[in-house]
């Protein structure tokens, strides 16, 4: 048979930041081919596994195609996990919304504003997140508006706006090619953001780049690094402020930039004088020698460049380790310039939209602060809010809102594309607190570990059945197009948020609409550009072809490649001197290895996407990660059978006998349900961004026997990295 | 010193950069010479010659996705001989692989009139499809050999590095390193090769269901192990291990 070749729809990945451009080729509305155009200006005709055969999420015969009720009336304190659809009644979309809209507005008028709380979704798009934080602020007053960055780079938000005033990154991803040197932290990138590493590694072998790996795993892009630093976990800002202290003492460091754009450096390099590399090598694990070569190397770069991501902010100290690369580029003055810059490397497709959108809570949409008057006040004009209406409290963050759940704190959650029953840490409590709560709304593609608990689903679209925009890790707002007719019943999501508020304001009273009557996304864009500056000049028709890259000020500004050319949106930027901080639960007889969690290429975080698609034929269970020299001591073998256990809950899984993790460290991906690495993480929190520690805890591992393991699945061995 | 030439391509005079190949040089002045395995985003390696132009002076006729100008050069992208050279090789092709997913090769072949049966008694090269895992399938009967898709797996993108030629001469193919298993090979299933493949030889699994007559909905209800099946490899007695 030959195919008929139609047209193929072009928009934008929705796994990863990276925001590569696909093209959908589809037949009867049925996507059988994605492909990539060669000049497309992010992935220049490159996929990952996930972009070229991932999708096939959108037709798994377990999708939720029908709005569903919980048969069995759920209460607070006994709220149970359904997966099975039996206990649910398939309903219209009016009798779920207005169910919704009721269970919603009866909390509200009886526990206000701090019993109401929203998962916004980071895989959803701009113009979604954007309706449902002003749903939430402007209806129920609540800024217990929240999503999964605080699972992600809090600590790098946090310190990159204390110290320069902007949380993106820096710099564009594909300026790396004409970068010499530059340092990966805490970033497993072949794996993560594959199309930005193999951009790296074409710098490297192509124009010569050099690499520094400072990471604990021993990752792919090792084997193209000239130097890499083990270091402990948790011992970030040892290694970094060794090498400012290196840069500072060797007088590598610049100092005219240092004089024009910052402050604070006297006492920063005090604080530095600390750390030589002597104290650095018997606190790290990192031998001296390296430390002094990495700082040489990057002290005298002619473009040097720092990429980052969740091994550096998730972290008790998450902020002062962002603070430590932060420091380093401000000591060298790799910032500002074309090829240098401050990356964190940014997780989920849409994180840095929904960030930008306000689904945080303790900013508006463009990070106006919550407690400013003047914020707020901009934003009960725009939403036809009395003067004084909207709150001016900072609301909980996602962890928060679940350790709220309970009488007289948060009642009420809506999750819209989330799975905190994978991604919260300690697990064991995050289900008892999610027990806790009075009603449930879950707006999802399936019935995850968290939908399990909903009063009310809501089945919302896919990114191939909806138009709107996402913007990727280096600030690029790129447009998502509607390829195929949404599946069943399911709708977009922000015509779902649009007719829940239309009806929880009727239910309200509200004299004044906040205005819900959009006919196209491009509207909510448009309403959007006028409250966030960052925004203004974004418009459909500007980015039919190419993305802009934020800040785009107005319709004729060309986007913003790279950042603070001239100066920093704080003006000068600030040195923080640091102290070394250890994890907060060390490994000891009882515990006596460190675990790290992390991804893998194959799959997607709480896994709701990618565990129900094919590519979970190529990775289809859990392992976990532990150095021969451990394996050897625990008697495990490579493919054995172990239980890995913390003070907060076990696991089962198999072991992966390799060189990948350092002595004392074994690593688990987070992915599996079946095995799912948060029933042993910690939920200590960093003090500022309230980021939780998922890098690091103490475990104790044994092997048990094959028939505990939980899944039935054949070993599929895997040759790659 | 300059850093343009000036040169001749079919008569017409033209000035430009040095460093441009004559495939280049005659694209920006609006001459078009065919190509198959040459892609833009590719290192040319001139394999499959489709591409030659004769130059005066020159012995051979010269692959221009390779070769570069230079000053005084005079280039004939098409006369008899170019010509009978490019129709003998479509006329190979045609002999060995299955073009029959190839529009636009097979549009280039009645274009420069290459009769299907020059070669009619070659032996064809009919290796078995493998279908060794759920994301695409590898139909080298289809294979031209043009070595995008090793290049695209190697340091033109991926460098993953999990694709080379195996065999010598006519029994050349596309493989894995000890014909292993895509899944325990080092690939990451990136499917660039799939996006730079000109003849389908390479297919997403689902678009090769959908074309042996499946619908849909019977490719998403297939079992992990229905998609997973591993079609057996034919002992080929030819190919020199």
């Amino acid at each position: 048979m030959n195919m008929i070749k139609y047209k193929p729809v072009t928009t934008i990945c929705p796994f990863c930041g990276v925001g590569c451009n696909l093209e959908l080729h589809i037949k009867d509305n049925f996507i059988y081919k994605v492909t990539a155009p060669f000049d497309s200006v992010v992935n220049k005709g490159n996929l990952c596994v996930k972009g070229r055969f991932g999708y096939d999420f959108i037709y798994n015969k377990r999708r939720i195609l029908n709005p569903l009720i919980r048969k069995t009336p759920q209460k607070s304190g006994a709220r149970s996990q359904a997966f099975n659809l039996e206990e649910w009644q398939e309903v219209s979309w009016d009798e779920a919304l207005d169910y919704t809209a009721k269970r919603l507005v009866e909390i509200y008028q009886r526990d206000g504003s701090n019993a109401m709380a929203v998962y916004c979704c980071a895989k959803a798009t701009n113009e979604d997140n954007y309706l449902l934080q002003k749903l939430f602020r402007a209806l129920f007053r609540s800024n217990n508006v929240d999503h999964c960055t605080r699972l992600c780079h809090a600590g790098s938000v946090v310190a990159l706006q204390k110290a320069i005033g902007s949380s993106a990154m820096s710099n564009t991803a594909a300026e790396i090619m004409e970068t010499d040197v530059f340092i990966i932290t805490g970033s497993n990138t072949t794996e993560t953001h594959p199309i930005i590493s193999i951009q790296m590694k074409a710098a490297i072998e192509k124009n010569g780049a050099k690499l520094i790996v400072v990471d604990p795993r021993r990752i792919e892009m090792v084997n193209y690094a000239t130097l890499w630093l083990a270091e402990k976990p948790g011992s970030d800002v040892a290694v970094f402020s060794g090498m400012a202290h290196v840069i500072i003492k060797e007088n590598l460091y610049n100092k005219e930039f240092i004089d024009t754009r910052t402050e604070n450096f006297q006492n920063f390099s005090k604080a530095m004088e600390k750390f030589t590399p002597e104290y650095v090598e018997s606190i790290t694990g990192v031998e001296k020698d390296k430390i002094i070569q990495a700082a040489r190397l990057y002290a005298n770069a002619k473009r040097g460049a720092i990429y980052w991501a969740l091994g550096i902010s998730q972290s008790t100290h998450g902020t002062d380790n962002a603070h430590s690369l932060i420091n380093l580029a401000l000591l060298t003055g790799h910032v500002g310039r074309y090829g240098t810059g401050l990356n964190p490397l940014r997780g989920q497709n849409n994180v840095q939209g929904a960030s930008d959108a306000g689904a945080m809570p303790w900013h508006y949409p463009g990070y106006q602060e919550v407690d400013d008057e003047q914020s707020a006040s901009i934003f009960e004009e725009a939403w036809n809010i009395e003067p004084g209406g909207l709150n001016r409290e900072k609301g909980l963050t996602t962890t928060e809102i679940l350790s709220n759940a309970h009488p007289g704190g948060v009642r009420s959650l809506y999750i819209m594309g989330e799975n905190p029953m994978m991604t919260e840490p300690n697990l064991n409590a995050a289900h008892k607190h999610m027990q806790e709560l009075e009603f449930v709304v879950c707006q999802d593609l399936f019935i995850n570990e968290s939908g399990a608990y909903a009063d009310v689903f809501l089945p919302a679209t896919t990114f191939a059945e909806k138009d709107g925009t996402f913007t990727n890790t280096d600030r690029r707002v790129q447009r998502v197009r509607k390829a195929i007719e949404p599946l069943g019943n399911s709708r977009p999501d922000w015509e779902i948020i649009c007719d829940l508020a239309r009806r929880i304001e009727k239910l309200l009273g509200r004299p004044n609409s906040a205005y819900w009557d959009y006919s196209h996304p491009e509207e909510i864009m448009d309403e959007f550009g006028k409250v966030v500056p960052s925004y203004q000049g974004i418009k459909y028709s500007r980015i039919e072809k190419t993305g802009l890259q934020t800040p785009v000020l107005d319709e004729n500004h060309p986007g913003t490649p790279f950042l603070y050319a001239e100066s920093f949106p704080i003006g000068k930027a600030k040195f923080f001197p640091l102290d070394f901080k250890t994890i907060d639960e060390e490994a000891d007889t009882d515990f006596p290895l460190i675990l790290n969690t992390g991804r893998v290429l194959e799959h997607w975080h709480g896994g709701t996407l990618t565990r129900n698609s094919w590519l979970d034929d190529l990775y289809s269970q859990a392992v976990v990660e532990i150095n021969p020299v451990d394996a050897e001591t625990y008697n495990i073998k490579n493919l054995d059978v172990v239980k890995v256990q913390s003070r907060r809950g076990e696991v089962v899984l198999r072991a992966n006998v390799n060189q990948k993790t350092i002595p004392g460290v074994v690593f688990m991906p987070f992915h599996f349900a079946e095995a799912a690495a948060n029933f042993l993480t910690n939920d200590a929190l960093d003090p500022e961004a309230l980021i939780p520690e998922f890098k690091a805890c103490a475990v104790k591992i044994e092997k048990v026997t094959e028939d505990q393991l939980p899944t039935k699945q054949p070993y599929q061995p895997r040759g790659r990295y | 010193m300059t850093d343009t030439v000036k040169l001749k391509i079919n008569q017409q005079e033209i000035e430009c950069d040095k460093d441009l190949t004559i495939l280049q040089a005659a694209k920006s002045v609006g001459v078009t010479i065919p190509t198959i395995c040459y892609h833009d985003h590719c290192t040319s390696n001139a394999l499959c010659r489709i591409c030659v132009v004769e130059v005066k002076g020159a012995r051979t006729l010269v692959a221009s996705c390779v070769a570069k100008v230079s000053e005084g050069m005079e280039v004939e992208t098409y006369n008899e001989r170019v010509n009978r050279s490019r129709k003998t090789i479509l006329e190979m092709m045609l002999s060995t692989s299955d073009l029959s997913q190839s529009p636009e090769l097979l549009e280039m072949a009645s274009e420069y009139g290459a009769n299907n049966d020059r070669f009619g008694d070659a032996e064809r090269r009919s290796p078995s499809l493998i279908d060794d895992n759920s994301m695409f399938v590898r139909d080298y009967e289809k294979c031209i050999l043009c070595w995008r898709c090793v290049q695209v797996c190697a340091e033109d993108a991926q460098y993953a590095f999990a694709i080379n030629f195996k065999g010598r001469g006519y029994h050349t193919q596309i493989s894995t390193f000890y014909e292993k298993p895509l899944p325990e090979s080092s690939c990451v299933f990136c499917g660039q090769c799939i996006g730079v493949c000109p003849t389908e030889a390479l297919k997403p699994k689902r678009q090769w269901l959908l074309e042996l007559g499946y619908e849909s909905d019977q490719i998403m209800q297939m079992t992990r192990n229905e998609r997973n099946k591993k079609t057996k490899k034919p002992q080929t007695s030819s190919v020199v291990k």
